[in-house]
């Protein structure tokens, strides 16, 4: 395809001079807003115009996923992750990449002195690499960042469904938050698992912070319910606001059997009652 | 166990196996002339819409031969499985272990004795 080309023939005399070129135009250019070292701008210049120099060994200019580019793509995967983490800007994180053009288009200048038609076939050959290899650090970037909020969303969602024991036999469950289908597998996992461990049989379940109950809301709570009836303990519904308590009427919400309460109090003393003890001065 | 029978249910119970012990429970229930009836299902560690349906289907028996059944020692993961599948086994009385199902067995027939509570 490209046989003619003589970017790999430019990059493997030249690799020296490019990087110095190179690394002395990113500190002009104050690349990266002063976020990054000379000295590590430097050591990820070589490395990536060494991995470059390795990929185009093969004389493949193009094809930026074949087996003779790994090294270069696993260079950039890193690079984008770690800029990722650091807190770099995606232009910034790209800029570095694409800022290889300006050197290389000297060289290769200086080696089509005479020969118009080879240096314009020469640049696009070279903008389309370089391209390519900035848009695939992007990506790399861009799944870093998605991995980021993924395990924040989960961290969030273990945070907010805490078990508490409130006495002998007697747990507290406040959720905070919406219930969707994902959060009530976890918090009836969590419940279920407390319930085991603490040989608890009645669960408090307080809703003061979910802001709203409608029907597909009140069938995940009376799931969880009825999973921890399953395990032998009964549950009470506290924290119910004003405003719930219409909108559960309004829509013909049916809780069944469950008892609800207004507030947390309410419910543990009723736990307690129905375990067989009372809250007595000292 | 006096008047209670104790059934422990292991893993793999496949169909006919299942329908087996249906009779064989019913059977001893009215041989016995049992009050009360455990099903220790602790071994158990995932179920199927099968084995939830026969869990009702027993206790639902059981008490129309004048038993008290209750279910015990059920794992969280097999209690979420039966509420996703929605068998929520209502009217089937469960408890921890099986110590804690003897004495609802007990107190229950206690209450029948003296004619309910109070």
């Amino acid at each position: 395809m490209n046989s003619s080309s003589k970017l790999p023939e430019v990059i493997r005399r030249n690799e020296s001079d490019i990087l110095a070129d190179w690394v002395r135009q990113q500190v002009a250019t104050g690349a990266a807003g002063g976020k990054i070292r000379e000295g590590d701008a430097r050591e990820q210049s070589r490395a990536l115009l060494s991995a470059i120099r390795e990929g185009i060994e093969t004389g493949n200019v193009s094809d930026v996923m074949a087996p003779s580019w790994a090294s270069a793509r696993e260079f950039l995967t890193e690079m984008a992750r770690n800029r990722a983490r650091q807190g770099f800007t995606p232009i910034e994180t790209a800029t570095f990449v694409m800022s290889l053009k300006l050197p290389l288009f000297s060289r290769l200048r200086q080696e089509h002195l005479n020969d118009a038609a080879g240096l314009a076939a020469d640049v696009w050959t070279a903008t389309e690499l370089i391209d390519k290899l900035a848009l695939f650090s992007m990506e790399a970037f861009q799944k870093t960042r998605e991995e980021v909020i993924v395990r924040q969303q989960q961290e969030l969602m273990e945070l907010s469904t805490p078990v508490v024991k409130l006495s002998e036999g007697i747990l507290a469950l406040p959720l905070i938050g919406s219930l969707d289908s994902a959060r009530t597998q976890v918090v009836m996992e969590s419940l279920l698992q407390q319930i085991l461990a603490t040989g608890a049989d009645i669960a408090i379940i307080d809703i003061t912070g979910v802001p709203t109950v409608d029907t597909l809301v009140a069938q995940h709570l009376l799931k969880t319910v009825a999973a921890a009836r399953l395990m032998g303990a009964d549950c009470i519904i506290s924290g119910v606001r004003p405003q719930i308590a219409q909108t559960i009427v309004h829509l013909g919400v049916e809780l069944g059997d469950v008892t609800t309460k207004a507030t947390l109090a309410d419910a543990f003393r009723l736990a307690l009652r129905r375990n067989g003890l009372t809250i007595a001065k000292a | 166990m006096g008047e209670f029978l104790l059934v422990t249910i292991q893993v793999d119970m496949h169909d006919r196996l299942a329908l087996q012990l249906q009779e064989d429970l019913t059977e001893r229930i009215a041989a016995t002339r049992a009050s009360g009836v455990l099903i220790d299902i602790s071994s158990l560690e995932m179920v199927d819409s099968f084995i939830g349906r026969m869990l009702g289907n027993i206790a639902g028996m059981s008490k129309v031969l004048g038993a008290d059944t209750v279910v015990t020692g059920m794992q969280p993961s097999v209690a979420i499985t039966l509420v996703e599948l929605g068998l929520s086994l209502r009217g089937v009385r469960t408890a921890l272990n099986v110590e804690r199902g003897m004495d609802l067995l007990r107190k229950s027939h206690e209450d029948g004795r003296h004619g309910g509570p109070g």
